[in-house]
Protein backbone atom coordinates (compact mmCIF):
# COMPACT_ATOMS: atom_id res chain seq x y z
CA UNK A 1 0.00 0.00 0.00
CA UNK A 2 2.88 2.47 0.99
CA UNK A 3 4.57 1.70 -2.53
CA UNK A 4 1.58 2.65 -4.33
CA UNK A 5 0.81 6.12 -1.85
CA UNK A 6 4.83 6.91 -3.15
CA UNK A 7 4.38 6.18 -6.45
CA UNK A 8 1.10 8.23 -6.47
CA UNK A 9 2.43 11.45 -4.75
CA UNK A 10 5.84 11.00 -7.14
CA UNK A 11 3.27 10.69 -10.57
CA UNK A 12 1.36 13.85 -9.03
CA UNK A 13 4.25 15.91 -8.10
CA UNK A 14 7.73 15.16 -7.98
CA UNK A 15 7.71 13.43 -11.70
CA UNK A 16 4.70 16.05 -12.84
CA UNK A 17 4.58 14.26 -16.35
CA UNK A 18 3.58 18.44 -17.74
CA UNK A 19 6.18 20.19 -15.88
CA UNK A 20 9.10 17.66 -15.61
CA UNK A 21 8.52 16.00 -18.59
CA UNK A 22 7.48 18.34 -21.34
CA UNK A 23 4.56 15.98 -22.22
CA UNK A 24 1.31 17.38 -23.66
CA UNK A 25 2.80 20.84 -24.12
CA UNK A 26 1.08 21.51 -27.08
CA UNK A 27 -2.61 21.66 -25.86
CA UNK A 28 -1.00 22.67 -22.04
CA UNK A 29 -0.49 26.19 -23.69
CA UNK A 30 -3.05 26.48 -26.19
CA UNK A 31 -6.15 25.71 -24.13
CA UNK A 32 -4.94 27.42 -20.81
CA UNK A 33 -6.39 30.47 -21.34
CA UNK A 34 -9.56 30.23 -18.93
CA UNK A 35 -9.94 28.48 -16.22
CA UNK A 36 -13.42 26.27 -16.98
CA UNK A 37 -12.17 25.08 -20.33
CA UNK A 38 -8.45 23.96 -18.79
CA UNK A 39 -10.64 22.46 -15.80
CA UNK A 40 -12.47 20.06 -18.28
CA UNK A 41 -9.83 19.34 -20.13
CA UNK A 42 -7.87 18.29 -16.69
CA UNK A 43 -10.76 16.01 -16.36
CA UNK A 44 -10.58 14.50 -19.99
CA UNK A 45 -7.05 13.66 -19.03
CA UNK A 46 -7.51 11.88 -15.59
CA UNK A 47 -10.21 9.93 -16.93
CA UNK A 48 -8.38 9.12 -20.70
CA UNK A 49 -4.83 7.58 -19.29
CA UNK A 50 -6.92 5.93 -16.17
CA UNK A 51 -8.08 3.74 -18.57
CA UNK A 52 -5.53 3.65 -21.40
CA UNK A 53 -2.84 3.09 -19.12
CA UNK A 54 -3.85 -0.02 -17.40
CA UNK A 55 -5.47 -1.48 -21.11
CA UNK A 56 -1.89 -0.62 -22.42
CA UNK A 57 -0.52 -2.68 -19.75
CA UNK A 58 -2.27 -5.71 -20.28
CA UNK A 59 -2.01 -5.51 -24.25
CA UNK A 60 2.35 -4.77 -23.60
CA UNK A 61 2.28 -7.67 -20.65
CA UNK A 62 0.08 -10.33 -22.44
CA UNK A 63 0.49 -9.70 -26.21
CA UNK A 64 3.80 -7.98 -26.98
CA UNK A 65 6.11 -9.10 -24.53
CA UNK A 66 9.38 -11.06 -25.23
CA UNK A 67 7.24 -14.67 -24.42
CA UNK A 68 4.07 -13.00 -23.31
CA UNK A 69 2.58 -15.98 -26.54
CA UNK A 70 4.33 -18.28 -25.43
CA UNK A 71 1.32 -20.47 -23.13
CA UNK A 72 -0.08 -20.72 -26.83
CA UNK A 73 2.88 -22.12 -28.73
CA UNK A 74 4.35 -19.74 -30.44
CA UNK A 75 7.79 -18.85 -27.64
CA UNK A 76 10.23 -17.01 -28.63
CA UNK A 77 8.36 -14.53 -30.63
CA UNK A 78 9.38 -11.28 -29.09
CA UNK A 79 6.62 -8.14 -30.50
CA UNK A 80 7.55 -5.30 -28.61
CA UNK A 81 8.60 -3.55 -31.99
CA UNK A 82 4.95 -3.12 -32.95
CA UNK A 83 4.92 -1.23 -29.56
CA UNK A 84 4.39 2.35 -30.64
CA UNK A 85 1.81 1.54 -33.37
CA UNK A 86 -0.28 -0.63 -30.86
CA UNK A 87 -0.41 1.38 -27.61
CA UNK A 88 -1.96 4.17 -29.97
CA UNK A 89 -4.28 2.32 -31.36
CA UNK A 90 -5.43 1.61 -28.08
CA UNK A 91 -5.49 5.29 -27.02
CA UNK A 92 -7.12 6.03 -30.19
CA UNK A 93 -10.07 3.06 -29.91
CA UNK A 94 -10.59 4.10 -26.12
CA UNK A 95 -11.33 7.73 -26.95
CA UNK A 96 -13.78 6.76 -29.54
CA UNK A 97 -15.22 4.83 -27.56
CA UNK A 98 -15.26 6.84 -24.60
CA UNK A 99 -16.98 9.76 -26.79
CA UNK A 100 -19.65 7.22 -27.94
CA UNK A 101 -20.53 5.89 -24.65
CA UNK A 102 -20.94 9.39 -22.87
CA UNK A 103 -22.83 10.82 -25.43
CA UNK A 104 -25.38 8.34 -25.14
CA UNK A 105 -25.22 7.51 -21.15
CA UNK A 106 -24.06 10.94 -19.78
CA UNK A 107 -24.38 13.79 -22.37
CA UNK A 108 -24.15 16.45 -19.50
CA UNK A 109 -20.05 15.33 -19.80
CA UNK A 110 -20.56 14.89 -23.07
CA UNK A 111 -21.02 18.52 -23.88
CA UNK A 112 -18.86 19.67 -20.80
CA UNK A 113 -15.89 17.92 -22.96
CA UNK A 114 -16.72 18.48 -26.08
CA UNK A 115 -14.11 18.97 -28.88
CA UNK A 116 -11.52 17.87 -26.02
CA UNK A 117 -12.20 14.51 -26.24
CA UNK A 118 -10.83 13.76 -29.88
CA UNK A 119 -8.06 16.23 -29.49
CA UNK A 120 -6.79 13.73 -26.52
CA UNK A 121 -6.13 11.41 -28.87
CA UNK A 122 -2.62 13.22 -30.33
CA UNK A 123 -2.14 14.72 -26.52
CA UNK A 124 1.43 13.41 -25.77
CA UNK A 125 0.39 13.38 -22.07
CA UNK A 126 -1.34 10.24 -22.95
CA UNK A 127 1.05 8.22 -25.21
CA UNK A 128 3.86 9.48 -22.83
CA UNK A 129 1.94 7.85 -20.17
CA UNK A 130 1.63 4.51 -21.94
CA UNK A 131 5.42 4.29 -22.88
CA UNK A 132 6.81 5.31 -19.28
CA UNK A 133 4.91 2.84 -18.28
CA UNK A 134 6.88 0.42 -20.81
CA UNK A 135 9.55 1.35 -20.07
CA UNK A 136 9.64 1.09 -16.39
CA UNK A 137 7.85 -2.38 -16.34
CA UNK A 138 5.06 -1.48 -13.84
CA UNK A 139 2.90 -4.01 -12.88
CA UNK A 140 -0.59 -4.11 -13.40
CA UNK A 141 -1.97 -1.99 -10.29
CA UNK A 142 1.32 0.16 -10.29
CA UNK A 143 0.14 1.28 -13.89
CA UNK A 144 -3.53 2.35 -12.78
CA UNK A 145 -1.79 4.17 -10.05
CA UNK A 146 0.61 5.92 -11.86
CA UNK A 147 -2.09 6.58 -14.99
CA UNK A 148 -4.61 8.11 -12.08
CA UNK A 149 -1.46 9.91 -10.53
CA UNK A 150 0.17 11.62 -13.58
CA UNK A 151 -3.67 12.65 -15.13
CA UNK A 152 -3.78 14.21 -11.98
CA UNK A 153 -0.79 15.74 -12.21
CA UNK A 154 -1.07 17.31 -15.24
CA UNK A 155 -4.41 18.49 -14.49
CA UNK A 156 -3.36 20.44 -11.79
CA UNK A 157 -0.49 21.89 -13.32
CA UNK A 158 -2.94 23.13 -16.49
CA UNK A 159 -5.71 24.73 -14.15
CA UNK A 160 -3.07 26.24 -12.13
CA UNK A 161 -1.34 27.66 -15.54
CA UNK A 162 -4.84 28.99 -16.65
CA UNK A 163 -5.43 30.50 -12.88
CA UNK A 164 -2.33 32.90 -13.45
CA UNK A 165 -3.17 33.75 -16.99
CA UNK A 166 -6.59 35.08 -16.14
CA UNK A 167 -4.62 37.30 -13.49
CA UNK A 168 -2.08 38.24 -15.82
CA UNK A 169 -4.61 39.70 -17.93
CA UNK A 170 -4.38 42.79 -15.85
CA UNK A 171 -0.41 43.07 -16.51
CA UNK A 172 1.07 44.89 -18.85
CA UNK A 173 3.63 42.56 -20.98
CA UNK A 174 6.42 43.88 -23.82
CA UNK A 175 4.70 44.11 -27.12
CA UNK A 176 7.09 40.70 -28.29
CA UNK A 177 6.40 39.01 -25.49
CA UNK A 178 2.62 38.85 -25.66
CA UNK A 179 0.56 35.79 -25.32
CA UNK A 180 3.16 32.90 -26.07
CA UNK A 181 5.83 34.36 -24.83
CA UNK A 182 5.13 35.03 -21.71
CA UNK A 183 3.42 32.01 -21.20
CA UNK A 184 6.97 30.23 -21.51
CA UNK A 185 8.19 31.98 -19.08
CA UNK A 186 5.12 31.47 -16.71
CA UNK A 187 5.39 27.64 -17.43
CA UNK A 188 8.99 28.11 -16.53
CA UNK A 189 8.47 29.24 -13.39
CA UNK A 190 5.98 26.98 -12.70
CA UNK A 191 8.34 24.34 -13.37
CA UNK A 192 11.07 25.60 -11.23
CA UNK A 193 8.41 25.86 -8.31
CA UNK A 194 7.67 22.46 -8.92
CA UNK A 195 11.51 21.35 -8.66
CA UNK A 196 11.01 21.92 -5.28
CA UNK A 197 9.15 18.75 -4.91
CA UNK A 198 12.04 16.45 -6.46
CA UNK A 199 13.87 16.15 -2.43
CA UNK A 200 11.02 14.69 -1.33
CA UNK A 201 11.56 10.89 -0.16
CA UNK A 202 8.86 8.58 0.41
CA UNK B 1 11.39 27.19 -58.96
CA UNK B 2 10.24 29.90 -56.58
CA UNK B 3 7.45 28.20 -55.00
CA UNK B 4 9.29 25.21 -53.97
CA UNK B 5 12.19 27.90 -52.36
CA UNK B 6 9.49 29.50 -50.72
CA UNK B 7 7.55 25.90 -49.33
CA UNK B 8 11.25 25.33 -48.16
CA UNK B 9 11.65 28.48 -46.52
CA UNK B 10 8.51 30.06 -45.16
CA UNK B 11 8.78 27.47 -42.37
CA UNK B 12 11.87 28.08 -41.09
CA UNK B 13 11.43 32.00 -40.20
CA UNK B 14 8.18 33.14 -41.53
CA UNK B 15 5.41 30.49 -40.01
CA UNK B 16 7.96 28.25 -37.92
CA UNK B 17 5.97 25.72 -36.83
CA UNK B 18 7.36 26.26 -32.84
CA UNK B 19 7.41 29.94 -32.45
CA UNK B 20 4.28 30.81 -34.01
CA UNK B 21 2.41 27.63 -34.58
CA UNK B 22 2.88 26.36 -30.75
CA UNK B 23 3.16 22.81 -32.70
CA UNK B 24 5.60 19.98 -31.30
CA UNK B 25 7.01 21.60 -27.99
CA UNK B 26 6.92 18.60 -26.08
CA UNK B 27 9.86 16.78 -27.45
CA UNK B 28 11.93 19.92 -28.14
CA UNK B 29 12.03 20.61 -24.75
CA UNK B 30 12.93 17.71 -22.88
CA UNK B 31 16.06 16.94 -25.28
CA UNK B 32 18.00 19.99 -25.69
CA UNK B 33 20.28 19.51 -22.24
CA UNK B 34 22.75 18.16 -24.62
CA UNK B 35 23.73 18.69 -28.10
CA UNK B 36 24.05 14.98 -29.15
CA UNK B 37 20.48 13.94 -28.03
CA UNK B 38 19.40 17.96 -29.93
CA UNK B 39 21.02 16.56 -33.35
CA UNK B 40 19.59 12.85 -33.27
CA UNK B 41 16.03 13.94 -33.07
CA UNK B 42 16.05 16.67 -35.10
CA UNK B 43 17.39 13.98 -37.46
CA UNK B 44 14.56 11.85 -36.38
CA UNK B 45 12.36 14.18 -37.16
CA UNK B 46 12.52 15.83 -40.62
CA UNK B 47 12.89 11.81 -41.16
CA UNK B 48 9.65 11.11 -40.36
CA UNK B 49 7.63 14.55 -41.02
CA UNK B 50 9.41 14.60 -44.66
CA UNK B 51 8.34 10.99 -45.70
CA UNK B 52 5.07 11.14 -44.01
CA UNK B 53 4.16 13.99 -45.78
CA UNK B 54 4.92 12.01 -49.03
CA UNK B 55 3.30 9.28 -47.99
CA UNK B 56 0.08 10.92 -47.11
CA UNK B 57 0.00 12.96 -50.14
CA UNK B 58 1.11 9.85 -52.48
CA UNK B 59 -2.50 8.12 -51.52
CA UNK B 60 -4.58 11.15 -50.78
CA UNK B 61 -7.28 10.83 -53.50
CA UNK B 62 -7.67 7.19 -52.09
CA UNK B 63 -7.98 8.16 -48.29
CA UNK B 64 -12.08 8.32 -47.56
CA UNK B 65 -12.28 11.85 -45.27
CA UNK B 66 -13.81 9.87 -42.45
CA UNK B 67 -10.85 7.91 -41.48
CA UNK B 68 -8.26 9.87 -42.72
CA UNK B 69 -6.61 10.80 -38.62
CA UNK B 70 -6.71 7.27 -38.47
CA UNK B 71 -5.09 6.33 -41.64
CA UNK B 72 -2.45 9.19 -41.27
CA UNK B 73 -1.36 8.07 -37.89
CA UNK B 74 -0.70 4.44 -39.20
CA UNK B 75 1.64 5.87 -41.82
CA UNK B 76 3.43 8.21 -38.99
CA UNK B 77 3.81 5.33 -36.48
CA UNK B 78 5.03 3.40 -38.69
CA UNK B 79 7.59 5.33 -39.61
CA UNK B 80 8.15 5.93 -36.36
CA UNK B 81 8.55 2.36 -35.56
CA UNK B 82 11.41 2.43 -38.05
CA UNK B 83 13.53 5.01 -36.71
CA UNK B 84 13.22 3.68 -33.15
CA UNK B 85 14.42 -0.05 -34.42
CA UNK B 86 17.18 2.01 -36.34
CA UNK B 87 18.29 3.79 -33.31
CA UNK B 88 18.19 1.52 -31.29
CA UNK B 89 20.63 -0.79 -33.80
CA UNK B 90 22.91 1.66 -34.63
CA UNK B 91 22.90 3.80 -32.12
CA UNK B 92 21.97 2.30 -28.48
CA UNK B 93 23.36 5.04 -26.29
CA UNK B 94 21.49 7.96 -27.73
CA UNK B 95 18.31 5.87 -28.24
CA UNK B 96 18.85 5.10 -24.11
CA UNK B 97 18.82 8.83 -23.66
CA UNK B 98 15.95 10.23 -25.57
CA UNK B 99 14.10 7.08 -24.29
CA UNK B 100 10.65 7.60 -24.89
CA UNK B 101 10.50 10.67 -26.81
CA UNK B 102 11.58 8.87 -29.96
CA UNK B 103 7.99 7.56 -29.34
CA UNK B 104 6.57 10.79 -28.77
CA UNK B 105 7.32 11.82 -32.48
CA UNK B 106 3.78 10.09 -33.19
CA UNK B 107 1.87 12.73 -31.13
CA UNK B 108 4.31 15.50 -32.34
CA UNK B 109 1.45 18.25 -33.44
CA UNK B 110 4.33 19.22 -36.27
CA UNK B 111 4.31 15.92 -38.27
CA UNK B 112 0.30 15.42 -37.64
CA UNK B 113 -0.45 19.15 -38.56
CA UNK B 114 1.48 19.18 -41.54
CA UNK B 115 0.05 15.58 -42.87
CA UNK B 116 -3.59 17.19 -42.02
CA UNK B 117 -2.72 20.88 -43.37
CA UNK B 118 -0.34 20.38 -46.40
CA UNK B 119 0.40 16.82 -47.53
CA UNK B 120 -3.69 16.44 -47.66
CA UNK B 121 -3.95 19.24 -50.47
CA UNK B 122 -0.69 19.35 -52.65
CA UNK B 123 1.20 16.78 -54.85
CA UNK B 124 4.12 14.56 -53.72
CA UNK B 125 7.27 16.87 -54.43
CA UNK B 126 6.13 19.89 -52.88
CA UNK B 127 4.67 17.77 -49.96
CA UNK B 128 8.04 16.69 -49.95
CA UNK B 129 9.44 20.18 -49.85
CA UNK B 130 7.07 21.56 -46.91
CA UNK B 131 7.98 18.15 -44.58
CA UNK B 132 12.15 19.11 -44.99
CA UNK B 133 11.16 22.61 -44.52
CA UNK B 134 8.87 22.44 -41.19
CA UNK B 135 11.59 19.58 -40.02
CA UNK B 136 14.13 22.35 -40.46
CA UNK B 137 12.48 24.89 -38.69
CA UNK B 138 11.75 22.65 -35.82
CA UNK B 139 15.58 21.88 -36.12
CA UNK B 140 16.71 24.87 -35.80
CA UNK B 141 15.13 25.64 -32.60
CA UNK B 142 15.78 22.75 -31.53
CA UNK B 143 19.85 23.66 -32.34
CA UNK B 144 19.60 26.83 -30.51
CA UNK B 145 18.16 25.57 -27.51
CA UNK B 146 20.47 22.80 -26.98
CA UNK B 147 23.79 24.82 -27.88
CA UNK B 148 22.58 27.54 -25.54
CA UNK B 149 21.88 24.80 -22.76
CA UNK B 150 25.04 22.82 -23.27
CA UNK B 151 27.26 25.31 -23.54
CA UNK B 152 25.98 27.43 -20.44
CA UNK B 153 25.24 24.68 -18.18
CA UNK B 154 28.03 22.22 -19.03
CA UNK B 155 30.79 24.61 -20.54
CA UNK B 156 30.99 21.82 -23.41
CA UNK B 157 29.60 21.02 -27.32
CA UNK B 158 28.84 17.59 -28.45
CA UNK B 159 30.60 16.38 -24.99
CA UNK B 160 33.96 18.24 -26.36
CA UNK B 161 35.07 21.45 -23.54
CA UNK B 162 34.57 25.37 -25.02
CA UNK B 163 34.97 26.82 -21.75
CA UNK B 164 37.64 25.05 -19.27
CA UNK B 165 35.11 24.75 -15.60
CA UNK B 166 36.34 26.37 -12.35
CA UNK B 167 36.16 22.57 -10.25
CA UNK B 168 39.02 21.72 -13.21
CA UNK B 169 40.96 24.90 -12.49
CA UNK B 170 39.33 26.73 -15.49
CA UNK B 171 37.10 29.97 -15.30
CA UNK B 172 34.13 29.19 -16.10
CA UNK B 173 31.39 28.01 -13.32
CA UNK B 174 28.59 26.33 -14.96
CA UNK B 175 25.46 27.56 -14.43
CA UNK B 176 23.06 24.42 -13.08
CA UNK B 177 19.89 25.64 -14.32
CA UNK B 178 20.13 25.53 -17.55
CA UNK B 179 20.45 21.59 -17.49
CA UNK B 180 17.49 21.42 -15.49
CA UNK B 181 13.48 21.40 -17.49
CA UNK B 182 12.79 25.48 -16.89
CA UNK B 183 15.56 26.54 -18.62
CA UNK B 184 14.42 25.36 -21.81
CA UNK B 185 11.03 27.66 -21.42
CA UNK B 186 12.97 30.92 -20.57
CA UNK B 187 15.05 30.17 -23.67
CA UNK B 188 12.09 29.50 -26.15
CA UNK B 189 10.14 32.16 -24.57
CA UNK B 190 13.36 34.34 -25.19
CA UNK B 191 13.58 33.25 -28.84
CA UNK B 192 10.08 34.23 -29.34
CA UNK B 193 10.48 37.58 -27.90
CA UNK B 194 13.57 38.47 -30.35
CA UNK B 195 11.52 37.43 -34.11
CA UNK B 196 8.25 39.05 -32.70
CA UNK B 197 10.79 41.98 -32.20
CA UNK B 198 12.25 42.02 -35.80
CA UNK B 199 9.09 40.77 -37.16
CA UNK B 200 5.87 42.49 -35.05
CA UNK B 201 3.12 41.56 -37.72
CA UNK B 202 3.40 38.11 -35.37
CA UNK B 203 2.95 39.76 -31.95
CA UNK B 204 -0.64 38.92 -30.71
CA UNK B 205 -2.32 41.92 -29.07
CA UNK B 206 -5.60 40.47 -27.81
CA UNK B 207 -4.64 39.25 -24.84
Amino acid sequence: MEAYLSLFVKAVFVENIALAFFLGMCTFLAVSKRIPTAFGLGIAVIVVTGITVPLNNLVYRHLLREEALASIGLGGVDLTFVGLISYIGVIAASVQILEMFLDKYVPSLYNALGIFLPLITVNCAILGGSLFMVERDYGFGESVVFALGSGLGWALAIVALAGIREKMRYSDVPHGLRGLGITFMTVGLMAMAFMAFSGIQL
Amino acid sequence: MGKARDTLLRPIFDDNPIALQILGICSALAVTSKMETAVVMSLAVIFVITFSNGAVSLIRQHIPTNIRIIVQMTIIASLVIVVDQGLRAYAFNISKQLSVFVGLIITNCIVMGRAEAFAMKEGVRSSLIDGIGNGLGYSIILLVVAVLRELFGAGKLFGIEVFQLANVGGWYEPNGLMLLPPSAFFIIGGFIWVLRSFKTDQIEMDN
